[in-house]
């Protein structure tokens, strides 16, 4: 299980929850079960394609993945996966 | 009339009416102080996006060519220049507020210019060359929570001056009066002036809302006729940097709708996709806040033209595009 950190602006689908436990061996098999325990996050965070969205950073024990192997970058059990937009206002 | 070179009869006629008018231009005077090239920007009309809403004429204000980079420039001179008016600042109390980026920018740009010592809380996700730039100027950076955005830098800002009021004075960019008069006694009258007083409609997005409030507030006092609309983000889950949604968002005290006849709300594909758009054809490289801006404007731009009206549409260029490159895996750890 992976530790994801949601943003304040996704807490609606979580229940106010910040932090949640996903399994999945890499990010987007944790995407896809994020989604199917939290039903609509999904599609906030990839696009119809399946890519991550444009706006959307998502970070592997603090590395963003689309340095590393992108969807397939592979996660370990205890791995902290964030998912952090870009920065509102002035 | 300026005298072209003699070679000049030999340029094509549209060539020779551009050199003309750039040689006629007159060049600025010499100037005390960097301060001096803030605000006063040009006006550039948006000629290949304008195709798409005939009739209709697009401009939009070039902000970006203040000198420190942004919009943000105009509020941070006013917003420190009162402040030394009224004695707030200049008695060795530093600067302190919350910002994503581009007011930092200008604030640490104003206060190396004036012996500010500046204090800046961001998100801990603010781009490493934003930190790299306001620390050039000798700026003191505080990192909020990444997670927290730029609301989690509003309240470590607001957690610091309470507990150091000796040390900082805290501007609050959001509830700052100077900020939206920057655009109150600058940006919409240079609008009005530049467009003479032709302008039928304003739109911009909201940061802090300082542009669209003060400039809104004094078009509507010029003509009372011209349609001033907001852009906001049409989700809280949003990428158009440096703009707020503000149904859930700490609203900015300043923020005053009644100023306002309309609210646009943009997806961030769509603004993102209109600053690639403005790049590859007017060859302007902004950011996305004025991709949003310019979408936002051309929606409003497009619904004259189906009415059949003529209109002058105006809006912003907050910044250039190349303030968003952060640097790649292997230049993570470039030195300035």
């Amino acid at each position: 299980m992976a530790t994801i950190n949601i943003p304040p602006a996704l807490r609606k689908f979580t229940q106010g929850e910040e932090e949640v436990s996903v399994a999945g061996a890499n990010v987007r098999e944790l995407l896809k079960n994020l989604d199917t325990s939290y039903p609509g996050i999904g599609e906030r965070i990839l696009d119809e394609a399946g890519t991550i969205r444009r706006f959307v950073n998502v970070f592997v024990a603090d590395e963003d993945i689309r340095f590393l192997d992108n969807l397939d970058t592979a996660v370990r059990d205890g791995d902290e996966v964030s998912i952090v937009p870009a920065i509102a206002g002035g | 009339m300026t005298t072209l070179p003699s070679h000049a009869g030999s340029l094509p006629p549209a060539r020779v009416q551009l050199e003309r008018a750039r040689a006629e231009r007159s060049l600025r005077k010499p100037m005390q102080s960097v301060l001096e090239l803030v605000g006063q920007t040009p006006l550039i009309r948006l000629g290949q996006i304008e195709r798409l809403c005939p009739g209709v004429e697009l401009w939009a204000k070039a902000e970006f060519s203040n000198p420190g980079g942004s919009v943000k420039d105009r509020a941070a001179t006013y917003i420190i220049r009162e402040a030394l008016v009224r004695g707030d600042l200049g008695s060795g109390k530093r600067l302190l507020d919350s910002t994503s980026g581009n007011t930092g920018i200008a604030y640490s740009m104003v206060g190396a210019a004036l012996g500010i010592p500046i204090t800046l809380v961001m998100p801990e996700n603010a781009s490493l060359p934003r930190k790299h730039v306001t620390r050039s100027y000798g700026t003191e950076l505080v990192f909020s929570d990444a997670m927290d955005g730029s609301d989690g830098a509003i309240v470590l800002a607001r957690k610091l001056a309470t507990e150091h009021p000796d040390r900082y004075y805290y501007t609050n960019q959001y509830a700052n009066e100077s900020n939206w008069r920057a655009h109150y006694l600058g940006t919409a009258v240079e609008i009005w002036e530049q467009t003479q007083h032709r302008i039928t409609h304003f739109v911009t997005g909201i940061g802090t809302s300082g542009t669209v409030v003060g400039t809104s507030r004094r078009l509507h006092e010029l003509n009372p006729a011209i349609r001033c609309i907001a852009m906001q983000p049409e989700d809280a889950w949003h990428g158009l940097e440096g703009l707020k949604h503000i149904p859930s968002s700490i609203v900015p005290p300043i923020y005053d709708e009644s100023v306002l006849d309309e609210t646009i709300w943009m997806p961030t594909e769509e603004g993102w996709d209109m600053s690639e758009r403005i790049g590859k054809d007017e060859g302007l490289f902004v950011g996305h806040s004025s991709g949003g801006n310019v979408a936002a404007a051309l929606r409003v731009a497009k619904q004259v033209a189906a009415r059949g009206e003529s209109g002058v549409v105006v809006t912003v260029l907050c910044d250039r595009g190349d303030r968003y490159f952060g640097p790649l895996k292997w230049e993570k750890h470039y030195v300035w």
